[in-house]
C-alpha cells in the first residue's frame, strides 16, 4: 500500500479516492478524526478536478521519519488552472456556485497545503501527519 | 437508487445512505421535497448516522433541503451527525449545517413534535 493512485473520471471516483485515504489513514493508525479530516480533504479537492477539469489524478502516499508518519496527497489535473489562487482560498469565493469553502476549508483542515496551477495544469498537495509514539 | 422515506402519522422518516454521489445527493433532495408535497406532512426527521464524510458539497444539499422543506412549511430535524462529521464542519470553517439538529432519531422525532406542536398553536 506505498502509493495509491486513483483515477479520477467521474463523480463515484472522488469517493473511492477519499475511501483510498481513509482506508491509508486507518492502517497507520491515524485517529478517526484525521482519517475524517483527509477523506474530507480529498472529496473537496477531487471534486474540484472533476467539476472543473473533468478528469485527473490523485496520488496517495506516506513518508515516515524518527518522528513523524505522514500522508501526502496530490491532486492533478490538465483542466483550465486557478486564475487568481489567492482569491480561490478566500472563503465564500466561488466561480462553480458551491459554497467557496473547498479550498480554504481543506487548508484548514491539512497540516500541509500547497497549490500549483497554471493553464493546463494544476496539482494541490496536501499532507497530514502524527507523531510515531517511542514511549 | 431507491430511498424509502418513511410517513408516520404527519411527520416524515428518512435516512441518507453512506457515499452518495453528487448526483445521488441532489435526487434524494429531490425525492424529498416530492414526498413533503405528496404527504402534506408538517416534519421531516432526516437521520444522517451513515455518513461517515460530509464535505462542503453535501453539507449545502443538506442545508438546501432543510430551506427548500422550511419554505414547504415543514419543520426539519437532522439527526446523528457523526462526532467526526461535526468536528471536520466547524473547523472547515463557518456554519455549514444552519439546519436544527438532535443527537438521535429519537431525541429528533419529540423536538420535531414540539416544533409542530408550538407552530399550530399560534394564535391567527
Amino acid at each position: 500500500m506505498d502509493t495509491i493512485t486513483v483515477e479520477l473520471y467521474n463523480q463515484s471516483d472522488i469517493i473511492a479516492a477519499r475511501q483510498a485515504g481513509r482506508d491509508m489513514a486507518k492502517k497507520l493508525d491515524f485517529k478517526l478524526a484525521d482519517q475524517t479530516r483527509l477523506a474530507t480533504a480529498i472529496s473537496e479537492l477531487t471534486r474540484n478536478v472533476i467539476k472543473y477539469a473533468g478528469k485527473g489524478l490523485c496520488t496517495i502516499r506516506y513518508t515516515t521519519d524518527a518522528n513523524r508518519i505522514r500522508i501526502i496527497v496530490e491532486v492533478e489535473d490538465e483542466g483550465p488552472g486557478i486564475p487568481d489562487i489567492e482569491k480561490a482560498m478566500t472563503y465564500g469565493f466561488s466561480t462553480g456556485n458551491g459554497l467557496g469553502a473547498g479550498l480554504p476549508g481543506s487548508r484548514s483542515l491539512m497540516h500541509d497545503f500547497s497549490i500549483e496551477s497554471r493553464p493546463g495544469f494544476t496539482k494541490v498537495t496536501i499532507a497530514i501527519f502524527r507523531r510515531t509514539q517511542l514511549n | 437508487m431507491k430511498i424509502p422515506i418513511l410517513k408516520l402519522g404527519d411527520i416524515l422518516l428518512t435516512s441518507m445512505p453512506e457515499d452518495l454521489t453528487d448526483e445521488d445527493a441532489l435526487e434524494f433532495q429531490n425525492a424529498v421535497l416530492e414526498k413533503i408535497n405528496k404527504t402534506e406532512s408538517n416534519g421531516i426527521a432526516i437521520d444522517v448516522t451513515a455518513l461517515e464524510t460530509v464535505d462542503s458539497f453535501m453539507a449545502r444539499v443538506i442545508n438546501d433541503t432543510a430551506k427548500m422543506a422550511k419554505l414547504l412549511g415543514t419543520e426539519v430535524i437532522l439527526c446523528g451527525i457523526n462526532p467526526q462529521v461535526a468536528l471536520t464542519l466547524v473547523e472547515m470553517g463557518r456554519e455549514l449545517i444552519g439546519v436544527k439538529t438532535a443527537l438521535n432519531l429519537e431525541q429528533g422525532v419529540t423536538e420535531l413534535r414540539k416544533l409542530i406542536d408550538a407552530g399550530n398553536s399560534i394564535p391567527e
